[in-house]
């Protein structure tokens, strides 16, 4: 009873969110184009021969950046903006009265968007492979799942890093500064610009104990059948959400013991 | 066209924002954290590139630092004009207050552009200039006249040609009203300018010097500031950003013709 309730809830919220994202699916689209830095690391790494020095061949290195692309397309993640303007504008009052944690809305409306922009990132793909026709290339079933989980994996990661930045718009009215001071290492240490692979060895040494690699290095290599630790890395993945989900509910729940309602 | 009353409104807005700003104190310092790391983060990147060729597109790691140190000194005046108020288009469109602006007084242009300042971007402008004093050193130029003002043109050259890419997308929002990712589109592309030219592929390379012409934002510049650029490409370089600036304005007045506020 009481779980066919909350798959009630999420569906009717995720209905509700798919058909409000539908109607900005220009924007969405353009969302999508912006992703395609990969793409341009990508063409400085093979016309400059660099992918000699770290053993990986022009074909496997363009499925490495083409499954970046993916990854970092199904793990875009932009709760604190939704947040913080929803906090500075009061409308977090009237979800707080709600039975339902706000960030599970924002949860819905991140996943709605994702199906949104599965087409377009598919339309990209397809280009890609008209450009790169020799990176072709049909994953199996099985390690098409254990990507799929993994990048789901890092989006909720990223989501619970966010969430948690998120919350301290409940303290400080900026918080989306943190953020963009965050995503500076997301940017660069993630594997976005450069397979982790290709780092120098006094970044590696550490690298690996920091959530970074997990977001799009990992899923990446596996879904484009570069060499990977899937156990390992799965693993840490999930430790890394089980480390992050109870700091989020402390933060949120000292959050809204603090909140007070503009013009209080 | 009365310029000492555009002087007095400019310091005015200056002020005001400034004014407002300061509010923000821990926000400023965030930044000043970000963009110090976004520089370390580009400067790590490049360095991968390097570490086992000697040169990228016929360019040595201390020549390539040049272009870091323009695009860091570009992109700080993005941040600290661009940014902040070409993104108000947007808002203005979208709730109507763009009939404010037009019903004021002054050049709307000017009103839009200029408005508000954001001071953590001086500290980006800083470093940059840093970098490339560090980059005539390393690169024994000898400073003289005749280069500083070469140099100080082809730049400005570069901030005209940067504006009016901002400001020609910014623009189209009177059509599609939400234009805020398609300045997001135009972000991840400038990202290009942190790379020599040539390190691309032949069709990337005519792609971003006519379609989107960063290739005369960064490289070009650097190049005058190495002392190895033809005189021709300053020549094109300026002609370039005059086109570019006349036909912003020409597409903003014809895109206000258009313009039907919010709701009618």
């Amino acid at each position: 009873m009481v779980s066919k309730l909350i798959n009630n809830k999420i569906f009717t919220l995720l209905k509700v969110q798919y058909s409000n994202m539908l109607e900005y699916r220009i924007e969405i689209a353009l969302w999508a184009i912006s992703g395609v830095i990969p793409f341009f690391m990508l063409n400085i790494w093979t016309n400059n021969n660099l992918n000699e020095s770290i053993n990986i061949s022009d074909i496997m290195l363009s499925r490495y950046f083409l499954c970046a692309f993916f990854v970092r397309q199904f793990s875009v993640v932009w709760v604190v903006f939704s947040f913080e303007e929803d906090s500075l504008m009061g409308k977090v009052s009237p979800y707080l009265i709600q039975p339902l944690n706000p960030f599970i809305r924002y949860f819905a409306q991140h996943l709605a968007e994702q199906i949104t922009r599965l087409p377009f990132a598919l339309i990209i793909a397809f280009f890609f492979f008209v450009f790169n026709p020799e990176s072709l290339w049909i994953p199996n079933l099985g390690i098409l799942f254990l990507s799929t989980i993994s990048t789901f994996l890092s989006f909720l990661i990223q989501f619970l890093i966010q969430s948690i930045v998120a919350c301290l718009c409940f303290w400080t009215e900026k918080a989306s500064s943190i953020e963009r001071l965050l995503f500076i290492p997301t940017l660069f240490l993630s594997g976005l610009l450069a397979p982790v692979a290709s780092f120098p060895e006094y970044v590696k040494s550490w690298i690996y104990f920091t959530p970074f690699p997990y977001l799009i290095d990992f899923p990446a290599n596996l879904l484009s059948g570069n060499k990977t630790n899937i156990i390992g890395g799965l693993s840490i993945q999930i430790i890394w959400i089980l480390l992050l989900f109870p700091v989020f509910r402390k933060i949120w729940s000292a959050g809204t013991k603090k909140y007070t309602a503009m013009g209080s | 066209m009365n310029p000492r009353k555009y002087l007095k409104v400019y310091i005015n807005f200056l002020h005001t924002s400034l004014a407002s700003e300061l509010e923000y104190k821990a926000n400023i310092l965030v930044d000043l954290i970000t963009a110090v790391l976004s520089l370390i983060g580009s400067i790590f990147l490049l360095s991968i590139f390097f570490q086992s060729n000697g040169n990228i597109g016929g360019w040595k790691f201390e020549q390539a630092l040049i272009i870091q140190g323009i695009y860091t000194i570009l992109n700080g005046i993005t941040n600290t004009w661009f940014n902040p108020n070409l993104t108000e288009i947007v808002k203005h469109v979208r709730e109507g207050t763009l009939d404010f602006v037009l019903l004021k007084p002054i050049d709307s242009q000017f009103f839009i552009s200029l408005k508000k300042i954001n001071p953590s971007g001086f500290l980006e402008i800083m470093l940059g200039f840093f970098l490339l004093i560090y980059c005539t050193k390393i690169n024994q130029i000898n400073l003289n006249a005749s280069f500083l003002t070469l140099s100080l043109i082809t730049l400005l050259c570069s901030i005209c040609i940067l504006y009016s890419l901002w400001f020609f997308i910014s623009t189209t929002t009177i059509w599609f009203v939400k234009t805020w990712n398609a300045t997001e589109v135009l972000r991840s592309f400038l990202y290009i300018g942190r790379f020599p030219l040539n390190s691309f592929s032949f069709s990337l390379r005519i792609f971003f010097s006519v379609f989107i012409p960063i290739a005369f934002i960064t490289t070009i510049p650097s190049e005058v500031f190495l002392g190895i650029s033809q005189f021709w490409k300053i020549l094109l370089e300026f002609a370039v950003a005059m086109v570019f600036l006349f036909s912003s304005r020409k597409f903003w007045l014809y895109a206000l013709k258009f313009y039907t506020s919010a709701s009618s």
